[in-house]
Parts: C-alpha cells; structure tokens; sequence
C-alpha cells in the first residue's frame, strides 16, 4: 500500500442554521481553506470526490451544483458517493492507491434545517416493512439506548456523563453549536425527548461542510511539516433488521477497528460520530478504547451535526490534533445508517521524519 | 497499479416497465446472482460490493444501500454506494475496479440498478430547489435544446435520429433481457409517434425500466480459475465539469472528450475507430448517438451523423454501437451505464448470444450523466494486457 496522510483540513465556521446560504455557499469557503492550507495548487489536486445526500435537499442531484464550488474546469477527475464524506475519503485513499494520483480533495456538506430530518431519516428503512412505520430516528436510538442501560449495568447519569464532558470540551471549538459547563444532576433533570433520551442526548440540527486534502508519501513531506498518517482503514455493515441485530453492541465497527488496526498502539485521541449520547458507550466498547483516550475532544455530534459530513469531520479533528502536535495516534469512527449499523474506522498517526 | 482487473462474472434482469413481481431487494438479486453464477461463485467468495444507483427518490429509499445489505449477503463487509448522475452505472463500476487494482481486495462485486416503478421519475428530476429556478423538464425537456442545436451545427438530416431509434431496437430483438421487443420497427412508426420535446419524438426516447446489472470484477490470480474467459480492463476514467462555466459546450462537452482521452491513453488506443470492435454507448434519446460518435472521436466534429445515414453503426456495420439495443430499449436509470460497461465485457468474452459481434476483442463502455457534465467510460479486451 502507498503511504497516504491528512495533510489539511476546514470546517465551517458555525454549524447553526444558516437560511441565507445554500449548499454551494457553506461549501465554497470551506474548500478553498482546506485547498489554501495544504498548500497544493487547486488545478494540481489529482482527485476530488464528496458525500452528500439527496434526500436532504429535497432535490435530485444537490451534488452536481457543488460542482461550481469546487470550479471544475477544465472538467476534474471526480466522483461521489450518497454517503457520509468519510467513505469519500475512503474511496480517495483507493484511489490514491491506484499509484498515478498524488492528492485528492474530499468534502461533504449537508443542510438539514431545510427538511425535517425525523421525517425524512424514517426513509433510510425498509421500504416495505419498516418505513411505512415512520419510525424516526431519536425512537429508533431511545430503542437502543433502552436496550443497553437495561444489559449492560450503564445508567442514565453514564449518558449525562458523555454529554457534560461533551458541551464541555465543545468549548474550545469555535465551530461547536451546543457548549455549556453543566453539571450531570442539571443534565438529569432535564425532561425526556424519547426515553430514556432527553434533548442533550440527541445531534442539533446543523447546516455545514468540510473538507480535507490527502497526499501521498512524498508529496504529504514535502507540503506538511507533521502530516497525519492513515495508518489504516476499514468500514464494514450490519444487517439492516432491527430485529436481527444485538442492538447493544456493534460488530461492523469492531472489525472495521480491527481490521484498520486501532489497538496496534495507544489511542490519545478519538472522534466518534455518536450522534446519541449511548452510541459512544457501544462505539468504545466495539472499537476496544479504554480511559487513556481523549473521547471526543471537539465535542462531536452532540454539539454539531451536519448531516453526512459529521463522519469525514471525525476524521479531520483526529488528523487536525495529529498535526498540531497534541496527539500522537488517534481513532476516527464514522457511521451510517439507524442504530450505527455502518462503521468505518481510520487510524492515524504521526511518524518521525 | 498493484493489479490487473478482469470481469469474471456479469448478470442482468430481465427489464421492464413495472417489475412487480420482485421487491427492491429481489431485483437486484436477481442480477447479483446471475453475476456470480456466471463466475462460478458464491456470496461468500465476495469480499466487497460497490453499489450504484441515480437519485433516491427514484424508489423513495434514502440510501438503499443500508435497506440492501442483507439481500446483498453484505453484513460483515465494506458496501460502498456511489452517485454520480446518469454515470452512476458506469462510475461504480470504475470505483469497483479501483479496489482491485490498489490490491486491497481481490474479489468485488459491482452492481447497479433502478426500480423507477417504486416512484414517478418525472416528479423526482421536476422537484424545485429551494435556491435554484425551476427546470420543471424532465430529462427530454432538458436535452431537446441541445440536440436541437447539433442538428444546427452539423445539418445532419432530420431522419438520422429515426435511423438511431429503429437500429437500436431491432438490435434489443437480439437481446432477451431487453425491456422494448418491438418487432416490426421502422422509420414510418417512429415518424408517426407524437413529438414529446422537438425534435425528440416518443419513439426517439428511452424507457422507464425497472433492472439491475451486477458484475463480479477480481484480480488477475482469480482470473486465471475463473471458468469463463474474463474480459481484461485495459483502461477506465471518469470526468466532471461544473453546471455553469463560461464556453461550456453541452452538445459536444469537454469532459466527454478529456474522458475519452483518458481512457483511450490507458488503454493504448490511438485510433478509436481502428482499434475498438464494438461500443455500448450511453444513448437515451436517439440523436445522442451521432453527437457522442464526435465526442468520442469515432467521427470529427458535425460528421457523426454521416457514420449513423451509411449504417456503419448498425449491428453488421463496421462500428457496430449498442448491439444489445443500449439505452433506448432498457433505462433502468442507475443501471443504464453498467449496462453498457457489462456489454462491452459480454462482447470481448463472447458472451452476448444473439447480439454477440463476430471477432469482438476490444469495447468501449461508456455512461454520462448530469447536464452531460458527469462522464465514465472503460476499454476492456479478451487479451490479458
């Protein structure tokens, strides 16, 4: 495999609903910064490639008109997936494999506040079965959070736990939505969304983008003065029933981690894209993370949640805290689908010289 | 490149208008297991699955992949779903290729489809963007203008896109999997069917299809166990250009004609018309075939048409294009652009019964999508490269 790394990454600058911007407009930005800071040319990029999602802008083909943000011409080697940006990403680091590429631009955006994503999530489901249900996806996670706190010994105050040290942390994150420094017994008393979930335990609707640049070996020495390596990548499903699964646990992401090989070393930090506060519980488990690792340190989905960039934003905050020197290795978790039954895991890491 | 990439397996549905005798679900089994029998294989010799389809609201399941994974014997393993317009079919298969020439897994089955029948096409591509001015033109409103304007450029007869209609769907009667079997086609039935976008008449237009179409794409070391000659994959591309740019030309697109360069410099080709046996190209409205002969250079500029008027395109032609009847005769949208990669693999492996092209050694595939803005295109041979 050719050694491929995370040599720049942007985000929008405010997640909150934005009814002034379209999704041309809170990409456009976010591109060029990612592009400026890695220092590659724009025309040089050898590939580029996003995740969106038409269902959100209620419109067929929301990622052709992203095409103008990124300025596509003369015509671009391109592609995208109606994925979360992450397995962008992983479909970059393909084809970055296939050895005449040496850069690859990878973004994602989505706008949720145009839509009412309860409504619009119930769509994910079997259509035959499931959907005409409505089930929508706060019932669909308080359903698996009910099924863990009554297996696993955890407790509602574990779910309050995540989200105080969540807002918390959130608050050295410009870009974070939700911060606060509330105590676990002000998070408890708050009233049920769907128990046993309340508001806090659930994403915010967010509108947003981000982007990052990968580089192979030479190219990631020569641009970045500390790259974030991807020292390994795996994503991997579960059955789509429901009914089918261990609701408590989450096999597809413990053998995506396995296979990328998060525990081959220490974890300083990981970015989980729990967007419920339990999913965290499952994802630390499943990945095999213990408390040595910093969970989170953004503040993740529960203080921002652009729909199908939430996963590639993973990825860059674990690759911007490689960078910046505050981390050594980290884990980067990806997920799609109800009750986290998609999952991809990166690893990243820094290396000497 | 770690690894050479060969087509061991392709299957198809039978497409149609409603296919209601299968689910979402069935239907593309239906295909993935025609792919896989074909290659002597099994679920469980599948170690990854690209999947492809045109927008969600062609069937009102966001994301199907998900709904998907267990009808695709998928759990445990990386499924990834790829979206690029019209060019979905073809793109997906690229993307699968991908995976096998970086080495990280050695058997891979692509599959495509669409169950327009599930929803209304026509609602789906009329829906209004929040931002945008509405279109509200279906696919046929939005290209009539532009086949309008290669008429004006090139002053190609107005029979010519007649000529395309009826060749391809004489050419579907060859096809069992076909949607249109129209026996008895020709030029007087399509000159008499109503005009739907001038100068696109109903007979000039593509179907709506239920189908799917699945390949099983391996390394060169599978290949050689493989029961059935492979169709090696000398070169794949694919290119995009912008909605809006100043000298955008979209009846003769730049990234057509970069996309084909691409694939042709991979794959060796220096003279198309020379070196390529057969072409699956992705016509949905008639006139589209002359005006990709140019962007392909199978002819110069505005002498396209010239090509489709001597019959050279037709099946006993010298450049047969759409031997299986092509998008004319079965648009299972997503699937469409598989469709044509999977012909062009079924032709170099001699696989295409009726419609097979004698001494057929290297195809082209190609797909486009968008405002002809997204293009996917490969070359595959019965010669190991």
């Amino acid at each position: 495999m050719r050694d491929v790394a995370v040599v720049s990454f942007a985000q929008s600058t405010s997640f909150a609903p934005d009814p002034l911007r379209n999704e041309v407009e809170l990409l456009l930005p976010v591109m060029n910064e990612a592009v400026e800071r890695s220092g590659i040319p724009k025309k040089e990029i050898g590939f580029t490639v996003s995740g969106s999602c038409d269902y959100l802008a209620g419109a067929p083909f929301s990622f052709v008109s992203a095409l103008d943000a990124v300025g596509a011409w003369p015509p671009i080697i391109e592609s995208h997936v109606e994925m979360d940006g992450a397995w962008a990403l992983y479909e970059a680091w393909v084809r970055l494999q296939v050895s005449d590429i040496d850069s690859a631009l990878v973004y994602a955006f989505g706008k949720s506040s145009i839509g009412d994503t309860n409504e619009i999530l119930t769509l994910q489901h079997d259509p035959y079965y499931v959907a005409p249900l409505w089930p929508d996806p706060v019932s669909i996670a308080a359903l698996q959070a009910r099924a863990l706190l009554e297996s696993d010994g955890y407790s509602e105050s574990d779910l309050a736990n995540i989200v105080a040290r969540s807002h918390k942390s959130a608050m050295s994150n410009s870009s974070a939505q939700r911060t606060s420094e509330t105590s676990v017994e002000q998070l408890l008393s708050a009233p049920y969304t769907v128990s046993p979930l309340r508001e806090h335990d659930c994403p915010p609707v967010s509108d947003g983008a981000a982007a990052v640049v990968l580089a192979t070996a030479d190219l990631a020495r020569r641009i970045s003065e500390r790259p974030a390596w991807i020292a390994g990548i795996d994503h991997r499903i579960d059955s789509h029933s429901l009914g089918a699964r261990d609701l408590t646990s989450s096999p597809s992401a413990a053998l995506a981690a396995r296979n990328a090989g998060a525990n081959q070393g220490p974890v300083d930090v990981a970015e989980l894209h729990a967007q419920f506060s339990h999913e965290e519980l499952i994802l630390r488990r499943a990945i095999g993370l213990d408390n040595g690792t910093a969970f989170n340190p953004s503040g993740g989905p529960l203080c921002a949640n652009p729909i199908m960039a939430t996963g590639l934003i993973r990825i860059g905050e674990a690759a911007s805290r490689i960078m910046d020197g505050s981390a050594s290795r980290a884990v980067a978790h990806a997920s799609s689908g109800p009750c986290l039954q998609q999952n991809l895991v990166c690893v990243l890491e820094a290396r000497d010289g | 490149m770690a690894e050479w990439c060969a087509v061991t397996g392709i299957g198809q549905t039978k497409h149609g208008a409603r296919r209601g005798d299968v689910s979402i679900a069935g239907l593309v089994r239906e295909a993935a297991t025609r792919a896989l029998e074909d290659a002597e294989m099994t679920w469980r010799d599948i170690e990854a699955m690209v999947i492809g389809k045109a927008p969600d609201m062609f069937e009102g399941v966001m994301m199907p992949e998900l709904y998907l994974a267990d009808a695709l014997g998928a759990v445990g393993k990386p499924i990834i779903r790829v979206h690029t317009a019209g060019s979905v079919g073809g793109s997906t298969a690229v993307v699968a290729t991908h995976l096998i020439h970086s080495g990280v897994h050695e058997r891979v089955l692509t599959l495509a489809f669409e169950k327009q029948s599930e929803s209304d096409t026509m609602w789906a591509l009329s829906s209004r963007l929040p931002f945008a001015p509405p279109i509200v033109a279906g696919a046929g409103g939005y290209f009539a203008p532009h086949v309008r304007a290669y008429i004006r450029r090139s002053g190609a007869p107005a029979h010519v896109g007649m000529e395309v209609a009826v060749k391809d769907r004489l050419n579907a009667l060859r096809n069992p999997y076909a949607h249109l079997h129209m026996e008895g086609i020709n030029l007087e039935m399509v000159a008499a069917s109503p005009m739907l976008w001038d100068p696109i008449r109903y007979l000039e237009a593509c179907p709506s299809s239920d189908g799917a179409c699945a390949m099983v794409l391996t390394n060169e070391a599978n290949a050689g166990r493989a029961p059935k000659p492979p169709a090696w994959v000398l070169g794949t591309a694919m290119r995009s250009e912008p909605v809006m740019a100043y000298g955008r030309d979209q009846v003769n697109p730049q990234a057509g004609r970069d996309c084909a360069a691409d694939v042709y410099r991979e794959a060796g080709i220096t003279n198309p018309r020379k070196d390529i046996d057969v072409a699956e190209i992705y016509v949905p409205f008639s006139w589209y075939e002359p005006m990709w002969l140019e962007n392909l250079g199978f002819a110069s500029q505005n002498e396209g048409w010239k090509l489709v008027d001597d019959g050279v395109t037709a099946f006993a032609g010298e450049m047969p294009i759409n031997p299986s009847g092509g998008v004319l005769s079965s648009n299972p949208i997503g699937a469409s652009g598989m469709l044509r990669f999977a012909e062009a693999a079924m032709q170099v492996r001699g696989q295409a019964g009726e419609h097979q092209i004698n001494d057929a050694k290297v195809a082209l595939g190609h797909a486009y999508g968008g405002g002809s803005q997204y293009f996917a295109m490969w070359v595959v041979g019965s010669e190991k490269p």
